[in-house]
C-alpha cells in the first residue's frame, strides 16, 4: 500500500494493561466473598469474561460453579451465591425473586451482587422496593474496557445505542465518562480533545468532571488527541453492507467479543470452531483490511507459500529435517489451519452472498448513496418486502433510503410501511415509530425542498445561540441533509472512473469505491485542520455540537515527544463498524497516524437495526 | 535577661522549672475559692462556675491578659446561671464546654457561652444524684464519667456518639468512692475505683480487685490517685503520705516516695514529658506544691492562691486568682546548653552570640575551632524545641541563625521548619489569642487541630494568616478557614441574605476546594432558607447543591441541578424523593418539564410499573405512544379476545393521535386475527399471530388457494406480492400444473422471469423454458441463460444489439465447444460497436 515517503507509524500503547487491572480487580471481589460460591453471569458478560479471566482462574478463587443468569429459578445448591451482572432492572429483579424464594423456604444463604462497569441508583431501589436489600451485598467492578486488539477497544455496551440515542436514557454517560478516565489516567495527558455530537459532549464533560476531582498525574503521554463521535452523526455508514473482509465476517457470522464460531459450513467437518479474530493471527492480519474481491487472490497466493514451505521438506537430510519439525513446521501446521479457515469462511461468504443476490443489493445502495435511478431503487425495496427476503435489510435499505433522500415520499412512505408490516407483522409498527424518532425512516415534509429546509435549518440555529431550542427545530433536525453533505465533504467519487480495489486512493474503497464513510471523512478533515475551522457549514448540517478542547497547560511539553501526537483515540459513542476501523487503518497508513478505536460496542446494520425492533415482548 | 537556670530546682537527676505563662486578667475578689474550674490540655480554655452562688459566671475561658490589656474581655462571657447545680466542668476535644449537672444533666456550650445542646448520663441518675464526674479524652473523642449517690458509674465513651454503659457494681462501696480515675486500655474505657484501701477496676462487664505491687503496708487507704496524660502511668497518694507511682496496668511499680504529708491533696498530676528521665508528679495541697521524682528528694513550692492543675503531655500548668504557670522537667538538650558552665556545643555557640552582639570579632573567635567539624547539627540542635519553651525563643532563633552562617553544608530545611514553627508558637502565644502551646505539644497535636482550634475562636485572619504562612494545602488550610468563616458569616441575623451572600462570594471566590453546599447547609439549619438557595447558587458541583435543596423542599430545582450535574443517579435519586412527596398529578407534570428525567423514569416503569408508564402517557395526551403502548400488550396476550380488545384500544389512541395509517393498520391486524382464528379452528393449520404475508404462504402452502384469494382481496395485498407468493409456494410443492394455469390467468404482473427463475431453483429446466418466450425483451437474454440455452441468449442479445449482454454471454462461454457462437457474438459485437 502507499506507504512510501510516510514517516513510521508510532507505537501503540500496551493495552493488555487493561486485562490485568480488570482481573485484579474482580479477583479481589471475588475474595471479598471468602468461601465457596457459585457465581451466575449475564450471558453477555461471559465472553468479555472469558477475555480476562478463564474458569481455572475462577475457580482457584473459590468458585464452584458457574451459571449463565437466564431469568429463571435456579439450582444451585451452594451456601454462596454472587451475581456479576449489568446494572439492569429486570436481572436486579430476578435476584430478588431468588432471594424472596429463599427466605419463604427458610434457607439461609450469602448472597453478593457484583454491578459491572458500575451500579445505578435504580437496581438499588429495586433491591429495596422488594425488600432484600438488606440481604444481598453489592460491589462495583470497574471493567470499563476491554481490549478486543491491539488498536480496538470496547465498552461491551451494546445497549448504549439504544438507551441512549432511542430512549434518551443518559446513564450510560458516565460510565463512558469513567472509560476515558481511565484511559486518560494510564495513557494520557491529552493534548488535544475534539468530538461531535450531543452525547460526545456531555462525555467529555462528565470525564472532566471526574479528572477535577482526582488529581493530575505528570507522565510521558502515550496518547495525544482524542476524537469523540456520536453515532448518530453518521448512521449512513454503518447501514451500508461491508466489503471488507472483517466487516464481511462479522455481518455474515457475528463477531462475538474479538472471536467468531465457524459453523460446519466453514469448517468442512460436523464440529464448530471457535477462532480469535485479532492481530496475533497473520493470515487474518494481512486480509482483514482488504476488499472482498481481493481476499481469494491472496488467500490462493498464501496457499502457495505455504505449499512451497512445505516443499521445501524434500530433499532434506535428517538434520535440516530436524530443524524444520522443530522450528518451521509447527508455525506452517498453524499457518495451514487458519488459512483453511479462513478459505472455508471465504467460500462460505460467498455462498451466502450469491445466494441473496449480493450484487444487485450493493447496486442499489451505491445507486441510493448517488442519488442516482432513485425510482428503480424504491421498486428494488419493495420486492425486495414482497419476497420476504430479509426483514432486516428490508428495513436497513428503507432507512438508506430515507436518510439518503431526507425522507420518504409521503406515498412510498405509506405504501412501503404497508407491504412491510404485511410481510413481518404489526408490532413493526412500534419499530417505525422508534425509527421515526431517530430520524432514520421518515416521512418528507410536502413542499420543502431540500434548500428551503436548509435556510430554515439556519434561521433555527441563530436561534438557537439566542438560547431557544425548539421541539420543531429538533424534528427538522433530524433530518439528513447527506446529499449536500457529501458534495461538500465529496463522499462519493466521481463515477465512471475505474476504482482499483487493489491499491486503494481513499478510504472509499471499504465500499467498493462508491462511498467515503461519513465518520472518518470528519475525522480526517479535523485531524487535518486541527480544529473544526472552515467546516461549520458541516457542522451545522449535522446538529452541531462539535468542539475542541486543548489540554493540560503543558502542551509544549508534549510537543516535544511527537509520536504521541500522531496517536489519536477514536472514541466511536453508540458503536462503530470493522469496515470504519479498516478505513482508519487505511487513513493512519496514508497520513503517519495511528488510530485507536474505542467504541461502546462494535456494531454493524444488523446490530443496529435490531436494537430499533421492537418485536420481542 | 536573668539567668536561665534561676528557676531550675534539682530532682533526681533532672531539673524542674516553673514559669510564668501569663498574667491572670480576671478580676476576682475570692481567687477561685468558690469556683468550678476546668481547662482544657493543649493550652486550651479554662472554665469557671460559682456555684456557690447558684448565679453562673459560666464561661470564662481564656482570659489571660497582661497587666497593660486588663479590659480587653475577648471572651469571657458572664450570663445568670437558670439550670440546675452543676458538679462538674470539661472541655470536649472540640472545645465545647460540658457542664455536668447533679441531675445527671449534662449541658453543652461553645466557647462563646452560648447553648448548644444537652444530653442526659440516664434516668436513674434523677434521684440517687451525681455526687461526682469527670471529663476524659480518648482516642475515640471526649468521654463522660459519673459516680451517682447509688455508689454506680456510668460512663460515656463519645459524647458525640452517646452510649451509655452502665459499669457494674462496686462491692462494698457505700456513698462516693474514696478516690477515682478514668483509664483508656485495650481500647475500652475503664474506671479505676479506691474504696478505702481496696483497689477495683470496673470495665463494661466485671469489676475485678487488683493490688498495685509493692504498695507500702503502713498505708490502710487510698485517699487520692491519677493517670498520667497517656494512661500510661498512675500515680496513688495513701493516708500514710506515701506516693505509689507504677504503670496503669499495675503490674510494675515505677517507685514508692514518702511525703511526710498525711492530709489527703486537693490534686494530683502526673508531670512527664515523653522520653522523660524520671517519673514524677505534682501533689497540690492547699498553699503547698510538692514534686516527687524516683529519689527521697522532692520540691517544694509555696502557693500564694488556691490554684487548680492542668495535666499536659509535657508538663502540669498552674492556674490561679493571678497567675498561670507551666511546670516541667528540663529536657535534657536545655540542660545541656544552660547547665553552669557547660561545654556542649549548643552553650558555645549561645554564648559567643551573644558575645557577638557586643562585639562583633570576639563573637566569632569565641566560636571553638572545631565548631564546624563536630557539630553539623548544632545550630538545629541550639534550637531544638525543648530548650526554647516560650520565653527565650527569639534570642535562640538568632543564634541559631548566626551559628549557621558558619556552616557550609548544612541543610536549611531543618532551621527553617523550626523557625517557622516557633514563630507560629509566638503568635498563638500572643495574650489576645491565648494558646500556650509546648513545641511538643503543637507536633502532637498538628497544625491542622491548631487552626481548628484558632477558627473556633473565630480568629480567621490569624488562622489564614498561620496557614499561608506554613503553606498548607489550600484545601486544608485557607478554603477549610474561609469555610468556617462564612459558616460563621450565615449565622448574622442582623445582616441581609443579599449582602451576606456577596460578602461569602467575594471572599470565598478564588479560593479552591470550597464547599458552598456546606455553608448552605449551614445556612439552611439558621432558618435561612433564602440565603441557602443564594449561596447554592455558588456551588460550582450541581450534584453538591441536590440533597440540601431537597432537604429545603425546593424539589423542582433540585430536579433541574441534578439534571446539569449529568449524573443519573443523580437525578433518579431526586425523582423517586419527588414520587413520594408529590401526588402524582404533580409529580407527572413536573416529570414533563424535564425530559431527562422522564425518560429515565420511563425506563424504570417499562421494568417496574407498566401502568404507572400508561398513566405518564396519558398525562401528556401522548396519544401515539399509547397506541404503540397497547400494540405491545396485545402481543403479550395470549388469548384472542384480550388481544384484539388491546388493539382495539390501541386504535382509539392511534386515532385521537391523527395517525390515520396506524390505526388503519391496527384495525386490519384485528381483522386478520379473526380471520386466522376461524381458519385455525376450521382447518386445525396454526395460523394466529403470523403476518399477512406468513398467512398468506401458509395457506397456499396447505393448497387453501380459496381463502388465500379471499385474503388477497379483502386486505388488497398488492398484485405483485399475491403472485410471489403464489410463485413461489407452488413451484415449492412442485405443482408445476397449477403454476401454468396460474401463468395464464392473466399478465404476470411481476414479469416471467421470476417463473423462470423460480423453476431453474426448483431444479426444472423443462418447466422453466415454458416462460422464457414470455419474459419482456430487455430481460430475454437473462432468462436465456438461467434455463443455460446459449443459442437463445445469444440471438436476443444480437437482436438487442446490446453490446454489454453480448459481452456477458462470451463470458459464459466456453471458447472449445462453443466456438461458431463465440464468434458469432463477436461479429454482432463489432458491429454493436460501431453503431
Amino acid at each position: 500500500m502507499a506507504q512510501s515517503g510516510r514517516r513510521d507509524a508510532p507505537e501503540l500503547p500496551d493495552f493488555s494493561l487493561l486485562k490485568r487491572l480488570a482481573r485484579d480487580q474482580l479477583i479481589y471481589l471475588l475474595e471479598q466473598l471468602p468461601g465457596r460460591k457459585d457465581l451466575f453471569i449475564d450471558a453477555d458478560l461471559m465472553s468479555p469474561l472469558d477475555r480476562i479471566a478463564n474458569v481455572t482462574t475462577l475457580k482457584q478463587h473459590e468458585v464452584d460453579k458457574l451459571y449463565k443468569v437466564e431469568l429463571k429459578p435456579i439450582v444451585s445448591t451452594a451456601d454462596q451465591l454472587c451475581f456479576l451482572i449489568r446494572p439492569r432492572i429486570q436481572t436486579v429483579k430476578w435476584i430478588s425473586d431468588v432471594v424472596n424464594l429463599d427466605k419463604a423456604a427458610g434457607r439461609l444463604r450469602r448472597y453478593k451482587i457484583i454491578f459491572t462497569p458500575q451500579k445505578f441508583y435504580a437496581c438499588e431501589a429495586v433491591l429495596e422496593e422488594q425488600g432484600v436489600f438488606g440481604d444481598v451485598t453489592c460491589d462495583e467492578w470497574a471493567f470499563y474496557l476491554l481490549p478486543l486488539d491491539d488498536d480496538i477497544i470496547s465498552l461491551e455496551l451494546p445497549e448504549f445505542f439504544r438507551e441512549n440515542f432511542l430512549e434518551g436514557d443518559q446513564r450510560w454517560v458516565g460510565a463512558a465518562g469513567g472509560a476515558l478516565r481511565l484511559i486518560h489516567s494510564l495513557y494520557g495527558p491529552f493534548s488535544k480533545v475534539y468530538g461531535i455530537g450531543q452525547c460526545a459532549k456531555m462525555v467529555y464533560e462528565s470525564w472532566r468532571e471526574q479528572v477535577e476531582d482526582g488529581e493530575q498525574k505528570t507522565q510521558q503521554p502515550e496518547i495525544g488527541n482524542v476524537f469523540l463521535i456520536d453515532r448518530d452523526v453518521d448512521f449512513i455508514t454503518p447501514l451500508c453492507s461491508q466489503v471488507v473482509y472483517e466487516g464481511l465476517v462479522d455481518d455474515i457470522f457475528r463477531i462475538k467479543c474479538g472471536s467468531v464460531e465457524f459453523g460446519p459450513e466453514v469448517t468442512s467437518s460436523d464440529k464448530s470452531i471457535k477462532v480469535m479474530l485479532n492481530s496475533q493471527d497473520k493470515v487474518f492480519n494481512e486480509i482483514r483490511n482488504e476488499h472482498f474481491s481481493n481476499v481469494f487472490g491472496f488467500l490462493s497466493q498464501k496457499a502457495r507459500n505455504l505449499q512451497t514451505a512445505y516443499d521445501k521438506r524434500r530433499g532434506m537430510d535428517i538434520q535440516q529435517m530436524k530443524a524444520f519439525v522443530s522450528e518451521e513446521l509447527k508455525g506452517l501446521k498453524q499457518e495451514h489451519r487458519l488459512l483453511s479457515l479462513h478459505i472455508g469462511a471465504s467460500e462460505c461468504i460467498m455462498k451466502k452472498k450469491t445466494k441473496q443476490d449480493f450484487q444487485e443489493l450493493l447496486k442499489t445502495e451505491h445507486s441510493l448513496l448517488e442519488g442516482f435511478e432513485v425510482r428503480e431503487c424504491v421498486s428494488f425495496i419493495e420486492e425486495h418486502i414482497n419476497r420476504q427476503i430479509s426483514m432486516i435489510d428490508s428495513l436497513r435499505l428503507l432507512c438508506l433510503l430515507s436518510l439518503t433522500e431526507n425522507g420518504l415520499l409521503p406515498k412510498d412512505y405509506r405504501s412501503l410501511k404497508a407491504q412491510y408490516l404485511q410481510s413481518y407483522g404489526i408490532e413493526h409498527l412500534l419499530t417505525f415509530s422508534n425509527l421515526k424518532q431517530m430520524g432514520l425512516l421518515v416521512e418528507q415534509q410536502p413542499g420543502e425542498t431540500l434548500t428551503v429546509m436548509e435556510s430554515k435549518v439556519g434561521k433555527l440555529v441563530n436561534d438557537k445561540t439566542a438560547g431557544k431550542l425548539t421541539d420543531a427545530f429538533s424534528s427538522l433536525a433530524k433530518k439528513s441533509n447527506f446529499r449536500a453533505l457529501s458534495k461538500r465533504l465529496v463522499l462519493i467519487p466521481k463515477s465512471g472512473e475505474e476504482y482499483d480495489l487493489r491499491v486503494p486512493r481513499d478510504m472509499a474503497y471499504i465500499f467498493s469505491g462508491a462511498y467515503v464513510p461519513l465518520s472518518c471523512k470528519l475525522i480526517e478533515q479535523v485531524l487535518e485542520r486541527d480544529g473544526w475551522t472552515g467546516l461549520e457549514e458541516i457542522t451545522r448540517m449535522l446538529n452541531g455540537h462539535e468542539f475542541a478542547v486543548s489540554g493540560g497547560a503543558n502542551g509544549t511539553e508534549s510537543r516535544i515527544k511527537a509520536d504521541s501526537q500522531r496517536i489519536v483515540l477514536v472514541m466511536f459513542l453508540g458503536g462503530c463498524t470493522y469496515s470504519e476501523i479498516s478505513a482508519l487503518r487505511f487513513l493512519g497508513r496514508e497520513r503517519g497516524y495511528k488510530f485507536i478505536v474505542v467504541t461502546t460496542a462494535i456494531t454493524n446494520s444488523g446490530r443496529l437495526l435490531e436494537a430499533l425492533l421492537d418485536n420481542h415482548p | 535577661m536573668a539567668f536561665v537556670t534561676a528557676n531550675w530546682n534539682p530532682l533526681g537527676e533532672a531539673f524542674y522549672r516553673k514559669t510564668e505563662l501569663y498574667e491572670m486578667g480576671w478580676n476576682l475578689k475570692d481567687g477561685l475559692r468558690d469556683c468550678l474550674l476546668a481547662a482544657a490540655p493543649y493550652g486550651g480554655p479554662i472554665g469557671k462556675h460559682f456555684w456557690k452562688k447558684y448565679t453562673l459566671c459560666s464561661t470564662l475561658p481564656m482570659s489571660f491578659f497582661s497587666p497593660p490589656f486588663f479590659s480587653t474581655t475577648l471572651y469571657s462571657k458572664e450570663s445568670h446561671w437558670k439550670s440546675g447545680v452543676v458538679r462538674q466542668l470539661g472541655w470536649t476535644v472540640c472545645d465545647d464546654l460540658l457542664c455536668i449537672q447533679e441531675d445527671g444533666t449534662v449541658l453543652i456550650y461553645d466557647l462563646f457561652g452560648s447553648f448548644k445542646r444537652h444530653f442526659s448520663m440516664g434516668n436513674e441518675v434523677g434521684q440517687s444524684q451525681v455526687v461526682e464526674a469527670k471529663v476524659f479524652h480518648s482516642p475515640y473523642g471526649t468521654g463522660v464519667a459519673i459516680v451517682t449517690g447509688a455508689s454506680r458509674f456510668t460512663l460515656a465513651t463519645n459524647i458525640d456518639d452517646l452510649k451509655l454503659r452502665r459499669l457494674p457494681e462496686v462491692p462494698g462501696l457505700q456513698g462516693a468512692p474514696t478516690c477515682w480515675a478514668v483509664l483508656t486500655q485495650d481500647r475500652q474505657s475503664k474506671v479505676l475505683v479506691a474504696n478505702g484501701g481496696d483497689l477495683f477496676i470496673l470495665d463494661y462487664t466485671a469489676c475485678t480487685a487488683v493490688n498495685p505491687p509493692g504498695l507500702s503496708p503502713q498505708a490502710s487507704s487510698i485517699v487520692h490517685m491519677c493517670v498520667s496524660f497517656s494512661y500510661k502511668y498512675l500515680a496513688l497518694f495513701t493516708d500514710s503520705g506515701h506516693v505509689w507511682m507504677g504503670s496503669a496496668n499495675l503490674k510494675e511499680k515505677l517507685s514508692e516516695v514518702e511525703t511526710k504529708v498525711r492530709n489527703p491533696p486537693k490534686q494530683m498530676a502526673w508531670c512527664r514529658r515523653p522520653k522523660s528521665r524520671q517519673p514524677s508528679v505534682v501533689i497540690m495541697w492547699d498553699r503547698h506544691l510538692l514534686v516527687v521524682g524516683e529519689g527521697k528528694d522532692t520540691i517544694s513550692y509555696h502557693l500564694e492562691d488556691d490554684s487548680i492543675l492542668v495535666p499536659e503531655m509535657d508538663g502540669v500548668r498552674i492556674i490561679n486568682g493571678t497567675n498561670h504557670e507551666l511546670l516541667q522537667e528540663v529536657p535534657a538538650s536545655c540542660e545541656e546548653i544552660f547547665k553552669i558552665a557547660s561545654m556542649a556545643p549548643g552553650a558555645l555557640l549561645l554564648e559567643a552570640h551573644k558575645e557577638y552582639e557586643v562585639n562583633v570579632a570576639y563573637g566569632i573567635n569565641m566560636l571553638p575551632q572545631n565548631y564546624m567539624d563536630k557539630s553539623i547539627g548544632t545550630a538545629a540542635h541550639c534550637l531544638h524545641p525543648h530548650h526554647t519553651e516560650m520565653s527565650d525563643r527569639h534570642q535562640h532563633i538568632s543564634a541559631a541563625s548566626f551559628g549557621k552562617c558558619f556552616l557550609s553544608n548544612f541543610p536549611p530545611e531543618l532551621f527553617v521548619i523550626m523557625c517557622r514553627d516557633l514563630r507560629v508558637l509566638n503568635a498563638v502565644r500572643d495574650y489576645t489569642v491565648g494558646i500556650p502551646l509546648t513545641h511538643t505539644q503543637f507536633k502532637q497535636m498538628t497544625v491542622q487541630v491548631l487552626i481548628d482550634r484558632l477558627v473556633y475562636r473565630k480568629l480567621y485572619p490569624l488562622a489564614i494568616e498561620i496557614c499561608r504562612y506554613l503553606k498548607t494545602p489550600e484545601y486544608q488550610g485557607v478554603s477549610r478557614v474561609l469555610k468556617h468563616w462564612a459558616c460563621c458569616k450565615v449565622q448574622q441575623k442582623e445582616e441581609s441574605d443579599e449582602v451576606i451572600a456577596r460578602t461569602i462570594s467575594l471572599k470565598l471566590g478564588e479560593a479552591a476546594g470550597i464547599s458552598y453546599s456546606e455553608i448552605a447547609t449551614k445556612a439552611y439549619e439558621c432558618g435561612r432558607t433564602e440565603l441557602a438557595i443564594k449561596l447554592l447558587e455558588f456551588e460550582p458541583r450541581s450534584g453538591e447543591q441536590v440533597p440540601l435543596l431537597l432537604k429545603m423542599k425546593r424539589s423542582q430545582l433540585a430536579l433541574s441541578k441534578a439534571i446539569e450535574s449529568g449524573d443519573t443517579d443523580l437525578v433518579y435519586t431526586v425523582v423517586t424523593y419527588l414520587k413520594n412527596e408529590m401526588n402524582r398529578g404533580d409529580f407527572f407534570m413536573t416529570l414533563r418539564n424535564q425530559p431527562v428525567a422522564l425518560s429515565l423514569y420511563r425506563q424504570f416503569c417499562k421494568h417496574q410499573e407498566q401502568d404507572t408508564l400508561k398513566d405518564l402517557f396519558n398525562q401528556d395526551d401522548d396519544h401515539q405512544e399509547l397506541g404503540n403502548f397497547y400494540v405491545k400488550a396485545s402481543y403479550k396476550e395470549k388469548r384472542l379476545e384480550a388481544r384484539v380488545a388491546h388493539l382495539q384500544s390501541a386504535v382509539d389512541e392511534y386515532n385521537k393521535a391523527k395517525n390515520e395509517f396506524a390505526a388503519k393498520t391496527t384495525e386490519e391486524e384485528m381483522r386478520l386475527l379473526r380471520f386466522q382464528k376461524k381458519l385455525e379452528e376450521e382447518k386445525g393449520e396454526s395460523l394466529v399471530g403470523f403476518s399477512l404475508h406468513d398467512t398468506l404462504r401458509t395457506l397456499l402452502a396447505v393448497g387453501l388457494h380459496k381463502h388465500a384469494e379471499q385474503l388477497y382481496k379483502d386486505f388488497k395485498v398488492p398484485d405483485k406480492r399475491f403472485w410471489w407468493l403464489k410463485l413461489t409456494a407452488l413451484a415449492e410443492k412442485e405443482d408445476w400444473e397449477e403454476l401454468e394455469k396460474f401463468a395464464k390467468s392473466k399478465k404476470s404482473p411481476i414479469g416471467y422471469l421470476p417463473f423462470v427463475e423460480v423453476c431453474v431453483k426448483h431444479h426444472n429446466k423443462y418447466e422453466a423454458k415454458k416462460y422464457v418466450s414470455r419474459v419482456t425483451p430487455e430481460q430475454k437474454v437473462k432468462a436465456h441463460l438461467a434455463v443455460g440455452d446459449m443459442e437463445g441468449a445469444a440471438d436476443a442479445a444480437i437482436e438487442r444489439r446490446n453490446e454489454g449482454e453480448i459481452s456477458t454471454i462470451l463470458s459464459r462461454c466456453s471458447p472449445t465447444t462453443d466456438r461458431a457462437l463465440v464468434e458469432r457474438l463477436n461479429r454482432a459485437k463489432s458491429t454493436a460497436a460501431k453503431k
